[in-house]
């Protein structure tokens, strides 16, 4: 049994299916306008606007909901990025009408929201080994950007900013390591992986230096694998000068058990959708506090959240803050979703989702039969499609009614499947995950070239969307071939 | 598969190929190159007027695939760029050693260059 999403449009004579036209196709009005205060070319004097009935817009979007594929659909393994199922209690919590506050309320009559603020920033401090943590960044991504001009703030105030120009990142790091140290004005040094997939010291030892700002290390790293020699990484990362920054989106694998501050780790972030709760960006708000070691607080972003002397709460900022990475502490209501998720769930359940996600992790990569090369892994493990391209195979997975791993990622695999099934999947749901897998495998190549066929929509062509991106409804049609 | 060669060029060992047969010098990427990358959809040039130090990247090519720098095999000048394939990106892929031209440097042929021959040795 497996599922399979919706085609609700089709063709009336041929029964083919065909997109679920948008909403600007299906009704549209034309307003126009006349006496407009701007200037003429700014000024558009007819404008088509989309003008359907609700019930129209409810199904319209109903339907869309049906031909997509999502967590709350079934198993999502896409390694790195843990998409696991959040459970409904947060989304009551934040709908809360207490939760409704004008970010601009002044501290004595926003009590209620600054406690928790200060309180997640407690419970992120205690789960990291963390002094204390900002909750200001939009996201994982944002968050290493931000941890990166901490770093920054930190040599400056040392007077080694002119020196130390680069940040060490290893080569099966995340798109976003390299970005966020670029962004932050740093020379990226790429690392390459020793055989057994992990940080080479030697090759480390020798990187580091004068020029170190930072290294950027996760741990488990992308390939599932606990850098075992991490207490000898942060030393020779310390002993040069430079900071040591940790990519929390394996941070699921670690909770409860072992601490990033704990190891040597000096700046981390925390990907709140990937180890808490909280849903997937999708353009919407997101979150990406960083913790950081005592000696860094002073230069966390403005304002920060502290508590007085007679136990209320208020904003301040810091002696060397580096200023704002977003407005006002961050996007409440999402760290309010962290807070409750972490609060319901306590030490134990969070000892436990650690202990599922790895679990589950091997469970399901002893019923597949594809090569596993790096081992012992934690919560993720990268598969090689073999002779397969990896991106074939994911298309067929497709057709098995399930989402397909992250591929081709990390390098160092050859045809990756970055598997990570999350602690959110049951016993029954990682075997349909596993016979997805196995009947991928006994795929024709011509099989896999026509998947997938069950699907709402089909391949994608790629090539035209990024020659020829149609950015505007009123383009639907203008280019059609 | 075999890619195409043309003997009159010269190439470089990260795929990029120089035409010497005019007083500046034309750079492009190889058959081999643009197969590799797959499709390409958007190219980043230098600018006319560009000093640029042999090694340097100096271009970026984005298929769907990848997304690569390309390094001037040539210290000198950019002299002329090809604007065409900013609009036309599968210019690279359907006529790499024609219409998909880079850009054109004042400078001279570095001695590591290769051959034709030498080049589809490295590439088989
Ligand atoms: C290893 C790793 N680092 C960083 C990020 C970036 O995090 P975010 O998506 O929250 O910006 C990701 C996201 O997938 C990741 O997998």
């Amino acid at each position: 049994m497996n599922y399979q999403q919706a085609t609700w449009t089709r063709e009336t004579d041929t029964g083919e299916p065909v997109n679920e036209p948008l909403l600007s196709e299906k009704r549209t009005q034309t307003v126009t306008y006349d006496d407009v205060d701007l200037p003429d070319e700014l000024v558009r004097d007819e404008l088509t606007l989309p003008e359907p009935a609700e019930p129209e817009v409810a199904r319209h979007y109903t339907r869309l909901s049906q031909m997509n594929y999502s967590v709350e659909h079934g198993p999502y393994p896409l390694g790195s990025c843990t998409m696991k199922y959040n459970p409904k209690f947060i989304e009551d919590v934040a709908a809360l009408e207490d939760g409704a506050i004008h970010p601009d309320r002044p501290d004595e009559y926003a009590q209620g929201t600054l406690g928790i603020l200060h309180g997640l920033q407690e419970y992120l401090a205690e789960i990291g080994g963390m002094e204390t943590a900002t909750l200001q960044p939009p996201a994982g991504a944002a968050g290493e950007f931000t941890g990166l001009l901490v770093a920054r703030a930190y040599h400056q105030s040392n007077d080694e900013d002119d020196q130390r120009r680069e940040v060490i990142v290893p080569a099966s790091a995340h798109g976003t390591n390299f970005a966020s140290a670029a962004m932050a004005g740093y020379d990226v040094v790429e690392l390459p992986s020793d055989e057994d997939g992990r940080v080479p010291v030697d090759a480390l030892e020798e990187a580091v230096g004068d020029s170190t700002a930072a290294l950027m290390l996760t741990n488990p790293n992308t390939l599932g694998l606990f850098e075992r020699d991490i207490a000898d990484i942060a030393d020779i990362v310390h002993d040069a000068g430079g900071l040591l920054y940790y990519d929390g989106a394996n941070l699921n694998a670690l909770l409860g058990r072992a601490r990033p501050g704990d190891m040597g780790f000096d700046i981390m972030h925390y990907n709140v959708h990937k180890t808490f709760a909280s849903p997937h960006g999708g353009g919407g708000p997101g979150a990406g506090p960083i913790g950081v070691v005592d000696e860094l607080t002073e230069f966390l972003p403005d304002p920060h959240v502290r508590e007085t002397e007679d136990g209320s709460f208020e904003l301040y900022e810091p002696a060397e803050s580096i200023g704002k990475v977003h407005g006002f502490y961050g996007n409440w209501l999402v760290l309010l979703k962290t807070y409750a998720y972490i609060s319901r769930l306590g030490d134990g359940g969070l000892k436990d989702t650690s202990a599922m996600a790895v679990l589950n992790a091997n469970y399901l990569a002893s019923q597949i039969d594809l090569d596993i090369t790096y081992g012992p892994f934690h919560h993720e493990f990268v598969a090689s499609a073999g002779d397969v391209d990896a991106a074939e195979f994911a298309k067929g997975m497709l057709d098995e009614g399930v989402h397909p791993p992250t591929t081709k990622w990390p390098e160092i695999v050859d045809e990756a499947l970055m598997t990570e099934p999350t602690e959110a999947l049951s016993k029954e749901q990682l075997d349909v995950l596993a016979a997805a897998f196995t009947a991928t495998n006994r795929k024709t190549s011509d099989e896999l070239a026509d998947a997938p066929t069950t699907t709402a929509a089909a391949r994608i062509d790629q090539t035209s969307a990024a020659r020829n991106p149609r950015l505007s409804w009123q383009d639907v049609g203008e280019n059609d071939e | 598969m075999t890619h195409e060669t043309p003997d009159d060029l010269l190439y470089t060992d990260s795929h990029e190929w120089i035409d010497d047969r005019e007083d500046t010098l034309r750079i492009g990427i190889t058959d081999f190159a643009q197969d590799e990358l797959g499709d390409v959809v958007f190219v980043e040039l230098p600018s006319e007027g560009d000093s640029l130090e042999s090694g340097a990247a100096c271009a970026v090519v984005e298929s769907i695939k990848a997304v690569s720098d390309i390094y001037t095999p040539v210290s000198g000048t950019v002299t002329a760029t090809n604007e065409a394939i900013l609009d036309q990106p599968e210019l690279l892929n359907t006529d790499p050693y024609g219409d998909g031209w880079l850009f054109e440097i004042d400078g001279q042929v570095p001695d590591d260059a290769l051959d034709a021959d030498d080049y589809c040795e490295q590439i088989e």
